[in-house]
């Protein structure tokens, strides 16, 4: 792993450490558990909560131990969540949709010829900001109406984190996505500075409905602004007020009307060529030069500042800080008026001296004037990864960086761990959805777009989500039924087979281990509904009993029990013959466990007294030959006396009945045979 | 002029925006409402008035908190300079809901009634201007297990009188306005019981998780169903039900396996016919109240269907409609004995005289469609991408 990009800053963890213990802690997607141990600290009163496993994740976090009263060990384990992002209600809107534009494109085909295929990345891309613009605009909405200083305040921040991130967004679009060549690309990046430089609109509304415009304040501020952006039909627009106001100068706004007018756009859908564009453009330029060598905008100064920024005049630019207010808005303003037909290679250069510039020497930059400039720069990994430095959240980074990597922009990089940048980035956003108590379930395509390691990531979360109802049950058993995930959809059945269990709902128990084909809990269930019936003579549960099907087959002791029941139903319906042959083959085919037999022979009671003879003479033997099997066997010796007495009645009775029924029986059958 | 550019300006952004939307005027509405939505319920319109539904209930689940929310879709007064957003819903009252909302049924214009996952059903008063709801009787607890709270699944309501029925297996019934609960049918079924509809005035039906179909007649002393119907050696649950609004022993229902299934009652034991509707859960399935040719349903892999039958004549009007519809063939057991002057379309054996006609309401999606509701020309439907979508031109 590379060197720490930057000093971590602590956090404070509110009322840990109060006692001079080191803290624990323990890594999780997303959160981290903070506890105290039970060693003590020796003279150090700051510890830095770094350790091997720490260093994988770019969550720098220092913790303070506050000295305090000694006393036990403190009972409570805290969370520390870094991303706060994730509970934001109005974020929450942004992650959703997102969501669908993500699955979306990863349908985007691989075949698709590349050249729609641009223009699809950059719809996407598109897409994207016009969702991050939606939330801001509904932070500020709420950050205006809400009576609470905080909330605004975190609004406020919300607000300011996605207008950079829209901004980066924006300038990687026009700069890589897009990938505008000279001439285009100057016209975008205008377009990205209008966007996103928009109160020049709030003033110029401002001048325009006051009652006198010529004469407001802000109006030559409104007017170079315009002319800062490009936007010169605006910029007469308002020049004209000043124009008809000053008839004895007329003349003079009449040329400056012209100059702007006639000052050359590029258009690259129009037959024009480049070089023709520049050689139309250098003639204007030539004739601005003019105006202002012969003084014609002499009287009026602020005429003159105007002709010498349509010149580019870097000082007069430069003069102009407030009303640029950043330096990217003077990067582009000076390429508008003196390199129109900028290339993608020559960027950087006019990038970095636009910077220094405007910064001044020793002013030092901030992160996002960095990740700016590194994006002018075409450094596009050092984009990524100072934002995902400066940024608190994941989903900026995962979603940009996916989307560069469907442009085919990012497969020259390597990572020393995990798979690649964009399977490593969409894992970390992923697992942070998966600690969200909602946001799980959009988690699983973000894992089934990480081929390599998504799908371990994705069995080891799902098991983890807590399981209220059985309706989330058999959401999450969906999702992994549809990935084949067996050995997940066991473990969630189980869970819900023994909840089941414990509230003594054998039913639904032995549905839940009978989808997950649980044949060992299965048995169990079994058992306990034929205890249920010894204790109570009755079966529970007929409606699900007498509808097994072929789940009866799942293990013995379900089948037994499902063709017990059988049996009873069918003594129920007076079908005894039937029933009697069903009885008898469960001992003969050894599926009645043995400890059973001796209540299955009592059942044969009620059968062998019947008037009429139902057993056969072989039937009879049988039953015979398993009372005395039975006998035989091996006595438990724990039996009382009375238990045993109470056995040795029955197997009597047994044999006076099947002695009665044979003797019936060879009757009966002689009889017919004669 | 200037104000026209400023315009144009603002709206390339809306533009932009719409791509997103991506609507046509037969598109859905969206609106993402930063809850995973298990319920929606258009509230109940007065049957004198011709009008079209403007307020809807929406339950949400798996939340830390979860809530109860009133939304309104009609005019809001504030009309903008475009008219497009005037129709998105707005929120017009909340409630807080202890557990997930697990269903929501409208008892009448006022009332609402639902289940939680703590076990509990619920009765909400609704302010007539629909500006505050707040809560009228809570029956705590009406399932559970000896010691455990147990999940709600579902209510239904037949004015005043209240079902609910729950994963611990009990069918109990209540009046609204009686505290105590009437009738508790304590072990009415072995495994959880999903769904519950009205068929008469004292017959319900459940649908419950090993596939069965029970039909209990309150008039009846004894705790056993009058009729246990089921596809035969078939244990897939039954996660939905709904009885035809004019004839109650037409019934759909919807199983795991995203099948839906038409059943006659009084037909016994197997289905009527059988449609691969989804390929995963469905979750609800709606007669269309006043026009009940019209069937729509939606399931856990994200669609929500229009079904459509029709019978040969007017087949031809579907058609002109030029709809993207995929015709699904029809399992046809012509009934023997069927001797209805009126013969439902639904029952209609002849699959040459009757066809089904199946359209997708949404635009491409992925997550679960966890409800839907109809009434009028309008549907509501809500997700678990946390998306409500309404269409207020239906084509019935």
């Amino acid at each position: 792993m590379e060197e720490v990009d930057e000093e971590p800053s602590p956090t404070l963890i509110p009322s840990a450490g109060f006692h001079q213990r080191h803290l624990g802690f323990e890594w999780g997607p997303g959160d981290l558990l903070v506890y105290e141990t039970n060693y003590r600290l020796q003279g150090i009163d700051l510890l830095e909560g770094n350790t091997e496993e720490g260093r994988g994740h770019e969550a720098h976090l220092v913790l303070c131990l506050c000295s305090g009263p000694r006393s036990a060990g403190s009972p409570f384990v805290h969370i520390v969540r870094r991303d706060e992002d994730i509970c934001s209600p109005i974020l929450r809107k942004l992650f959703n949709e997102s969501h669908l534009i993500f699955v979306g494109l990863q349908k985007i085909r691989e075949d698709v010829p590349s050249k729609n295929k641009k223009s699809q990345f950059v719809s996407v891309s598109k897409n994207y900001r016009s969702v991050i613009r939606a939330c801001m605009e509904e932070l500020q909405q709420n950050a205006v109406s809400t009576q609470d200083g905080s909330l605004a305040s975190q609004y406020g921040d919300q607000v300011s984190i996605l207008l950079a991130i829209e901004l980066i967004w924006n300038l990687c679009e026009v700069l890589f996505i897009d990938a505008a060549p000279a001439g285009s690309l100057l016209l975008q990046l205008l377009d990205w500075v209008r966007l996103h430089k928009s109160d020049v609109d709030t003033r110029a509304r401002e001048v325009l409905q006051s009652e006198n415009p010529a004469l407001h304040r802000s109006y030559w501020d409104v007017v170079i602004s315009l002319v800062l952006q490009g936007r010169m039909d605006e910029a007469r627009q308002v020049l004209s007020k000043q124009a008809s106001l000053r008839p004895e100068s007329s003349s003079v706004f009449k040329r400056m009307d012209v100059l702007l007018q006639s000052m050359p756009i590029f258009n690259p859908t129009g037959a024009q060529t480049l070089t023709e564009f520049d050689v139309r453009w250098r003639q204007w330029h030539e004739e601005c030069d003019r105006c202002l060598q012969d003084n014609t905008f002499a009287g009026n100064r602020h005429l003159e500042t105007l002709v010498k920024v349509l010149l580019g005049d870097e000082d007069t630019l430069l003069e102009q800080k407030e009303l640029l207010g950043t330096w990217y808005h003077f990067l582009v303003t000076r390429l508008l008026f003196t390199q129109p037909t900028i290339k993608p290679p020559d960027l950087h250069y006019y990038a970095q001296s636009s910077m220094n510039m405007f910064l001044g020497p020793r002013a030092s930059p901030e992160p996002l004037d960095i990740i700016l400039l590194s994006a002018f720069e075409f450094d596009l990994h050092q984009v990524i990864k100072d934002c995902s430095i400066a940024l608190n959240n994941w989903w900026f980074v995962a979603h940009l960086t996916d989307l560069l990597d469907h442009c085919k922009l990012l497969q020259s990089h390597n990572l020393h761990f995990g798979s690649n940048l964009r399977e490593f980035l969409v894992l970390e956003y992923a697992s942070g959805l998966f600690t969200h108590h909602s946001l799980w379930q959009l988690a699983v395509d973000y894992f089934d777009h990480c081929p390599e390691f998504g799908r371990v990531y994705l069995e080891l979360q799902i098991e983890r989500v807590p399981l209220d109802t059985e309706r989330k049950a058999v959401k999450v058993l969906r999702i992994c039924e549809d990935r084949q995930m067996s050995e997940q959809v066991r473990s969630i059945c189980k869970i819900m087979a023994k909840r089941a269990l414990r509230n003594n709902r054998l039913g639904s128990a032995l549905s839940w281990s009978i989808r997950a084909k649980d044949a060992a809990f299965a048995t169990l269930i079994s058992e306990r509904f034929l205890q249920d019936y010894c204790n109570r003579g009755s079966f529970t549960d007929l409606d699900l009993l007498d509808n097994l099907g072929p789940a009866m087959l799942l293990s013995d002791r379900l089948t037994f029990l499902g063709k017990y029941r059988e049996f009873h139903r069918l003594y129920g319906e007076n079908r005894f013959s039937e029933a009697a042959r069903l009885l008898l083959s469960l001992m003969t085919a050894r599926i009645a466990p043995r400890g059973l037999w001796m209540t299955l022979l009592t059942d044969a009671l009620p059968l062998l007294e019947q008037k009429e003879v139902i057993f056969s003479v072989d039937q009879t033997y049988e039953l015979m030959s398993c009372l005395e099997e039975l006998n035989s066997g091996t006595k438990a010796s724990n039996t009382t006396d009375q238990d045993e007495d109470i056995e040795s009645t029955k197997t009597e009775l047994l044999r006076l009945a099947l002695a009665r029924n044979l003797a019936m029986a060879i009757v009966k059958e002689g009889t017919i045979e004669t | 002029m200037w104000r026209e550019t400023l315009l144009h300006e603002k709206q390339t952004e809306l533009n932009n925006r719409s791509t997103r939307a991506h609507r046509d005027s037969m598109d859905p509405i969206a609106k993402y409402i930063s809850q995973k939505i298990s319920k929606t319920r258009w509230r109940p319109i007065s049957a004198a008035l011709l009008q079209q539904p403007e307020v809807f209930a929406a339950g949400s689940w798996d939340n830390e908190n979860n809530r109860v929310s009133i939304w309104s879709v009609g005019d809001h007064g504030a009309s903008n300079t475009d008219g497009e957003f005037d129709e998105e819903p707005q929120l017009l009252c909340d409630s807080l809901h202890d557990g997930d909302v697990m269903d929501l049924q409208f008892l009448d214009q006022e009332r609402l009634v639902s289940a939680s996952s703590s076990g509990a059903v619920t009765i909400f008063k609704l302010q007539p201007d629909c500006q505050a709801l707040s809560l009228a009787h809570v029956w705590d607890r009406a399932h559970g297990y000896s010691c455990d709270p147990a999940p709600c699944t579902a209510v239904v309501c037949r004015s005043p009188e209240l079902v609910s029925v729950g994963e611990d297996g009990r069918v109990v019934l209540y009046k609204a306005d009686q505290t105590e609960v009437v009738r508790v049918i304590e072990h009415a079924d072995s495994s959880t019981i999903h769904a519950v509809t009205f068929l008469r005035t004292t017959e319900v039906l459940t649908v419950n998780s090993i596939g069965q179909l029970k039909m209990w007649d309150f008039r009846q002393q004894s705790d056993s169903p009058a009729q246990i119907l089921s596809l035969t050696g078939d244990r897939v649950p039954l996660h939905c039900v709904d009885k035809h609004p004019n004839q109650q022993h037409i019934v759909a229902t919807g199983g795991q396996d995203g099948m839906l299934c038409i059943w006659d009652v009084r037909q016994g034991n197997t289905p009527f016919s059988l449609i691969e509707a989804h390929s995963a859960e469905m979750w609800e399935v709606h007669f269309h109240p006043s026009n009940p040719n019209h069937l729509f349903t939606c399931s856990e892999d994200g669609s929500l269907l229009h079904w459509e039958t029709t019978s040969g004549s007017d087949m031809s009007t579907l058609l002109q409609r030029g709809w993207n519809s995929r015709v699904v063939s029809h399992s046809a057991v012509p009934l023997p004995g069927e001797d209805d002057s009126v013969v439902s379309a639904w029952l209609a054996g002849d699959s040459s005289r009757n066809r089904l006609e199946a359209t997708h309401m949404l635009p491409s999606q992925t997550l679960s469609v966890n409800s839907l509701d109809v009434l009028e020309q309008c549907l509501v439907c809500g997700t678990d991408g946390e998306a409500v979508y309404v269409h207020r031109q239906l084509p019935v």
